[in-house]
């Protein structure tokens, strides 16, 4: 498979570049290739010299090899710097019917304009910076059909934690899904973005939204986009990226929109999900024998009880941020949650855009003052505690109730407890201290 | 780069039974600094194996040392999460030359064959079966036969699939870029023709 677009960063570049030397090979086209710092940079002073020794040296190794072999990167201070999956389609370098990969399993976000874009290992990486292509296995196809309306209070992290509860964490595995059906077609790009995004945490490594009206009005204008005349012509080509009246699937599943209610995650995987006013499960109720072990090892690890209810529980994190919902719609989300609010005593609210123009134009919209006068930290983009490869962890034992994509045990530091939720549901919890039903907020 | 050959292996194993066993628990995101392929071993299933005063938990795996062997033999949907290839190197850096399980997640499959780890897919019978015959006998011995594509141990056996592309890359050390190298020519044309 030819890849028109390739993403790098500073973790899982530096092998692949590795490679391209022992064998003495360039990298096949430059203008396909787009590097950034992202994973392990601080979300502080990120003009001053990265503190922590062995980050310093992964984003130094990455401007080495970018400077080496001529590849355009985003480095920290950059007006284009940022979380990859999230620059991409801001640049307009992400546009539909596109092949992406990136050493990122998250890369599935980019299927939100109608795109292959899936994760890869490093040694991918090399082949695709060595040759452009990829030797892939045909994945099996999967629609996803979510109709009707979602309700007050829900949005698209809620649909796609709602599909992964219902199909588990390994149901699409070996599968690209197709996300259709009006609850879908009537999101933004961000909030359909948000849910290709999710993709991987139900083991698909591609999810795919056919590009419409409101991904063509996203792209037009954008830095990296065809202009004028070109785009005209690059829409009517777009218009055709739809699946054919009457093709078939290897699998369909539908869900009805006005079912799915604001979602957490009591787990530790993101399919041990569900509605915020619902109790967790007990081992009786599970569907398989097989799952009692790991399900008792998981609410062992959170702190919680079968059978009980999330609902009130004390929190002591609020991290929004990650390429799942770091973008400025999510920032204002939370800022309508929160303006002329405080957070509650005791809790840490952490707010890591998803890139510098995130950044930017939310200080342009003011919603940098409403953080503030919460008690939030507005800080510098990068993927930050979503995974706590930079200084960003939550301390072990305390739970956090996060915008990211993965509670898997330490995944925001060693013996961390994380929540999954949206946007609107961690500004409310900011607020109230406890797991809330974001309904009881707005009225 | 080629890799090392494997066609046959009898060896102990280590049963780590959990379900979905995610790439974060294989090697947790702090150790994915290093710029290189080598030495993660010794952070291999670092939070499960160690306290946090990094004593090592005596009742996992692989601080029993009753368990050894190139064998690792997981509950199912093994390896997902995060793409990283760290994972792959990890198990590989710590010895294990193959990982049975009922289900593997698709990145983490890639990651291992490219890195001369072979993923032994067996039914959930078999797995179960295995992991209570190792857990009650570890040195139960058992071999992987990768040109029949069969795994077996005591009287028990099954046959397992593998791509065949893969299965040839594995018996000979070859690897995927050496395969798209030969292509070049034709690449670049199409490149020229869509860009």
């Amino acid at each position: 498979m030819f890849i028109d677009r390739h993403f790098i960063h500073e973790v899982t570049s530096p092998q692949a570049f590795d490679g391209l030397k022992k064998r003495g090979l360039h990298v096949f086209n430059i203008k396909r290739t787009t590097a950034t710092a992202d994973h392990n940079v601080p979300t502080k002073d990120q003009h001053l010299p990265i503190k922590e020794a062995l980050s310093r040296h992964q984003v130094e190794t990455l401007r080495k090899n970018c400077k080496e072999f001529g590849v355009e990167l985003y480095d920290l201070g950059h007006p284009f710097q940022g979380i990859v999956h999230i620059i991409g389609p801001e640049l307009g370098l992400t546009l539909p019917g596109m092949t992406i990969v990136c050493g990122d399993s998250h890369t599935s976000t980019h299927g939100a304009f109608g795109n292959i874009a899936f994760g890869i290992g490093t040694s991918e990486v090399e082949q695709v910076l060595a040759t452009q292509c990829i030797l892939q296995y045909k994945p099996k196809s999967m629609k996803i059909e979510i109709t009707g309306t979602i309700g007050k209070g829900v949005v698209s992290k809620d649909i796609i934690l709602y599909i992964i509860s219902k199909i588990s964490a390994s149901g699409a595995t070996g599968f690209f899904v197709e996300y259709a059906g009006d609850a879908i077609r009537s999101l933004s790009m961000e909030a359909r973005m948000t849910i290709c995004n999710m993709s991987i945490e139900m083991g698909a490594r591609g999810g795919l939204i056919a590009p419409d009206e409101t991904t063509f009005n996203y792209i037009k204008g954008r830095k990296f986009a065809p202009q004028g005349e070109a785009f005209d012509k690059a829409v009517i080509e777009w218009k055709a990226l739809t699946t054919d009246t009457g093709a078939t699937y290897d699998k369909v599943l539908s869900f009805d929109g006005s079912d799915i209610a604001p979602m957490i995650t009591y787990g530790t995987n993101p399919g041990m999900g569900m509605k915020v006013t619902d109790r967790i499960p007990t081992v009786e109720e599970l569907k398989e024998i097989s799952e009692q072990t790991s399900f008792k090892k998981s609410l062992e690890y959170m702190g919680l009880k079968q059978g009980t209810q999330l609902l009130g529980k004390s929190i002591d994190y609020v991290f929004i941020g990650s390429c799942t919902n770091a973008r400025i719609e999510d920032l204002r989300e939370v800022a309508s949650m929160v303006k002329g609010k405080k957070k509650a005593a005791g809790v840490e609210v952490w707010v890591v855009p998803g890139s510098k123009q995130v950044q930017e134009q939310a200080r342009k919209e003011g919603l940098d003052k409403i953080f503030e006068a919460a008690g939030f930290e507005l800080r510098d983009p990068g993927c930050s505690a979503c995974l706590g490869m930079n200084e960003d962890k939550i301390p072990a034992g305390k739970y956090c109730i996060s915008t990211s994509n993965r509670n898997f045990e330490g995944r925001q530091g060693p013996k961390s407890r994380t929540f999954l939720a949206s946007p609107l549901s961690a500004a409310a919890a900011a607020i109230t201290g406890k797991v809330t039903d974001v309904r009881d907020l707005i009225s | 780069m080629s890799k090392d050959k494997f066609i046959k292996l009898v060896s102990a194993s280590v049963p780590v039974p959990n379900e979905n066993i995610d790439t974060d628990q294989i090697i947790p995101a702090r150790f994915l600094k290093a710029t290189t392929r080598e030495g993660f071993g010794e952070n291999l299933f670092r939070d499960w194996r160690y306290d946090s005063n990094n004593n090592p938990i005596k009742d996992f795996a692989l601080n029993n040392s009753s368990y050894s062997g190139k064998i690792l033999v997981a509950g199912k949907n093994f390896g997902c999460g995060s793409s990283r290839e760290h994972a792959a190197w990890a198990i590989y850096d710590y010895g294990f030359r193959v990982v049975v399980s009922s289900f593997f997640a698709d990145i983490f499959k890639n990651n291992a064959l490219n890195n001369a780890v072979l993923p032994v897919v067996v039914s959930d019978s078999f797995l179960k079966k295995l992991l209570e015959t190792i857990q009650s006998n570890p040195n139960t011995q058992v071999s992987i036969d990768l040109e029949n594509q069969k795994i077996g141990y005591d009287n028990q056996s099954e046959n397992f699939e593998i791509n065949p592309y893969k299965k040839e890359c594995l018996i000979n050390g070859y690897d995927d870029i050496d395969y798209l190298l030969n292509l070049n020519k034709e690449v670049r044309e199409f490149d020229l023709a869509h860009s």
